[in-house]
């Protein structure tokens, strides 16, 4: 239970917010939950409704309405690559290419060893420094194939 | 500009530590305002300096700040750092490389309007900047800064920092606060607006993290001094986040009205392809489209509106002559359509319609009637919306047909669509839809 293994660091997230208002702590709290679980979990979602005192179902559309929680179990590490308007215009475009080739996967998917999602994603607001990915919370800038090869050796390794 | 005033970390190497910040001014208005102003002072010195909000809409932040009720509690303070639209990375850049400026100016706006709280909402995709950020809050509070009884004052003051998870919408003011208490992002109806009726239900104000990191400096030198960089009507420095096909993207930080847009993109360090520059979006996707024989316009907000843009939140996005418009405008309305909450009807059925006439010129079944067509679904999406996101995803069509009419003319003509860089496109974001869907959800309803 996210309630006796996060106990500190779930009280410390309520404190932010008046008492009265413990909905706010709902996607903090998913946060911890996608942490623990790699994605929201049916069970996730009731225990963080559980939490904020308010029904699954609202947790449920919180997560269905952000891009960044997951409803499936994606790899230990997704690897955002911003192919917006700003990073094409820098060769996000082909630099995708290079990604779907290198992991022989195409954008959406996972390696067969559950290892790495890739993605493509919308502006990442970091648009002078294309091609670039966040590889989960991690920014990687000015993006290179031989600069990718090593990226992935890492990814795979960990 | 000899110094900067907001990108100082160019000029001081590691003033995101709060030992050098605090060596170069840091706080020192802060402590000025606590122990000697009244927060009426503070206002009226920032209504005097012009500060305008940096987050687009421009509205003057001292006017903002006093229309907050002098009676009603609590107030709270909440800072966007939703940074989303395609082109923008200066906010971006301040939490991370100046973060006290950020932190000091927060705290200002705060004990102008008497609110003891604060949250700085940032995107969910900042996680590792948002990470930074908190500990610099931390270093605040050890030092006594923030929290508790300010400068032996009767004043507290706390501030959080509170993640989204990934929704553009979410930077419209009105939406973020939805997020914040917890639900999905969707725009509120205005009024009431939130001066009066904001974060739960309580007066609130809402500024961009630019903006509010214009005040520390601003109060510690005054109006006069701030007023010396700008125009009158456009006061002071702006951060402009320049990409694209430039050679030196980045931000750079201008007095207002100064230089003209030509003089920006040499700034930059003219085209990164050799071949000549052909357009700019001023504000990233939301905004009207320049064409280059506009470049001799002064940068300020009523240069930009006199040539039919805007300033915006400043995203330049530079685009030479190779670019198709009718691609780059595919490529925002593919923005647009992502993005739309989903509340009303004319933006998220607009923007899915409009998608698919560019995907079938993409594709090359194309006909100037689907030309034509776009002109149609625009008129269904202008002056319909609730909120201005819907009006932002029509600039792109409206504005790219207005002056390059001929990139659609000859798209057709010379049969450009089907070709295998545009397939291959198609294909992936095709293949992508076809894998969320069932997955991606508005209102916790399935979308396909
Ligand atoms: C669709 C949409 C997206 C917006 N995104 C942002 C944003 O990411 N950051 C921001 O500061 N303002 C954004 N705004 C503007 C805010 O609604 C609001 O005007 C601003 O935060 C006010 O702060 P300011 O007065 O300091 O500019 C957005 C507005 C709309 C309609
Ligand atoms: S215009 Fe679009 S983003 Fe705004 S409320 Fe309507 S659907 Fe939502
Ligand atoms: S367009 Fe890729 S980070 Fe902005």
């Amino acid at each position: 239970m996210l309630k006796d293994k996060y106990k500190d660091r779930i009280a410390a997230i309520f404190a932010k917010y008046p008492p009265e208002r413990k909905r706010s702590a709902v996607m903090p709290l998913l946060d911890i939950a996608q942490e623990e679980y790699g994605y929201c979990t049916e069970e996730a979602m009731r225990e963080v409704a559980e939490l904020c005192g308010i029904d699954p179902t609202e947790v449920k559309s919180v997560v269905g309405f952000y891009t960044m929680y997951y409803e499936k179990k994606v790899g230990k590490y997704v690897i955002d690559v911003c192919d917006d308007l700003p990073c094409v215009l820098r060769g996000a475009d082909k630099f995708v290419n290079y990604c779907e080739q290198k992991l022989g996967i195409k954008a959406g998917e996972t390696t067969p060893d559950g290892k790495i999602t890739l993605n493509v994603v919308m502006c990442l607001a970091a648009c002078d420094r294309a091609p670039m990915c966040q590889v989960n919370t991690a920014y990687h800038y000015d993006l290179t194939p031989d600069k990718f090869d090593k990226l992935v050796i890492e990814l795979k390794k960990g | 500009m000899e110094k900067h005033i907001l990108l100082r970390d160019l000029d001081v190497p590691n003033i995101r530590d709060l030992a050098v910040y605090s060596q170069h001014e840091g706080y020192a208005a802060w402590k000025k305002a606590v122990t000697g102003m009244k927060p009426d002072e503070v206002i009226t010195v920032v209504k005097d300096s012009g500060l305008r909000g940096r987050g687009g809409a421009g509205f003057p932040a001292g006017v903002k700040w006093s229309f907050i009720p002098k009676d009603v509690f609590p107030k709270y303070v909440t800072v966007n750092c939703d940074e989303s639209e395609p082109g923008t990375f200066k906010d971006h850049h301040l939490i991370r490389h100046n973060p006290h400026q950020v932190i000091e100016g927060t705290a200002l706006c705060a004990y102008a309007i008497g609110a003891n709280v604060a949250y700085i909402y940032c995107r969910g995709e900042f996680r590792e900047p948002a990470y930074e950020l908190q500990k610099a809050i931390d270093d605040a509070y050890a030092a006594g800064l923030l929290g508790k009884n300010l400068f032996g004052s009767n004043y507290s003051l706390d501030i959080y920092v509170h993640l989204g998870a990934g929704a553009y919408i979410c930077g419209e003011e009105s939406a973020l606060l939805e997020s914040l208490e917890g639900k999905i992002g969707q725009p509120r109806l205005k009024p009431p607006f939130p001066a009066v009726s904001g974060l739960y239900s309580k007066p609130t104000v809402i500024n961009n993290v630019e903006t509010l990191a214009n005040v520390p400096p601003i109060v510690l030198n005054g109006s006069a001094w701030y007023k010396q960089w700008g125009t009158e009507k456009s006061p002071g420095v702006k951060l402009f986040s320049v990409c694209g096909h430039v050679k030196n993207p980045g931000n750079y930080e201008l007095p207002l009205g100064k230089y003209s847009i030509q003089e920006l993109l040499e700034m930059a360090g003219g085209s990164m392809t050799g071949r000549p520059i052909k357009a700019v979006l001023p504000a990233g996707s939301s905004s009207p489209i320049i064409p280059a024989s506009n470049f001799h316009a002064k940068l300020d907000y009523e240069a930009m509106a006199a040539i039919g843009s805007v300033l915006g939140s400043c995203s330049w996005i530079f685009m030479d002559d190779s670019v198709d418009m009718v691609w780059a405008a595919r490529k925002m309305i593919r923005f647009f359509k992502h993005e739309s909450c989903g509340k009303c009807t004319p933006c998220r059925e607009g923007t899915h319609w409009a998608l698919s006439v560019y995907d079938k010129l993409l594709s090359g079944k194309g006909t100037i009637e689907d030309v034509n067509l776009i002109g149609e679904v625009n008129k269904q999406i202008i002056g319909k919306c609730f909120c201005p996101l819907g009006e932002f995803a029509t600039s792109s069509m409206t504005f790219t047909l207005k002056h390059f009419k001929q990139d659609y003319v000859d798209f057709i003509d010379q049969k450009k669509g089907g070709s295998d860089v545009y397939l291959k496109e198609l294909a992936r974001d095709h293949h992508l839809h076809e894998l969320h869907s069932g997955v991606v959800s508005v209102n916790g309803i399935k979308v396909h």
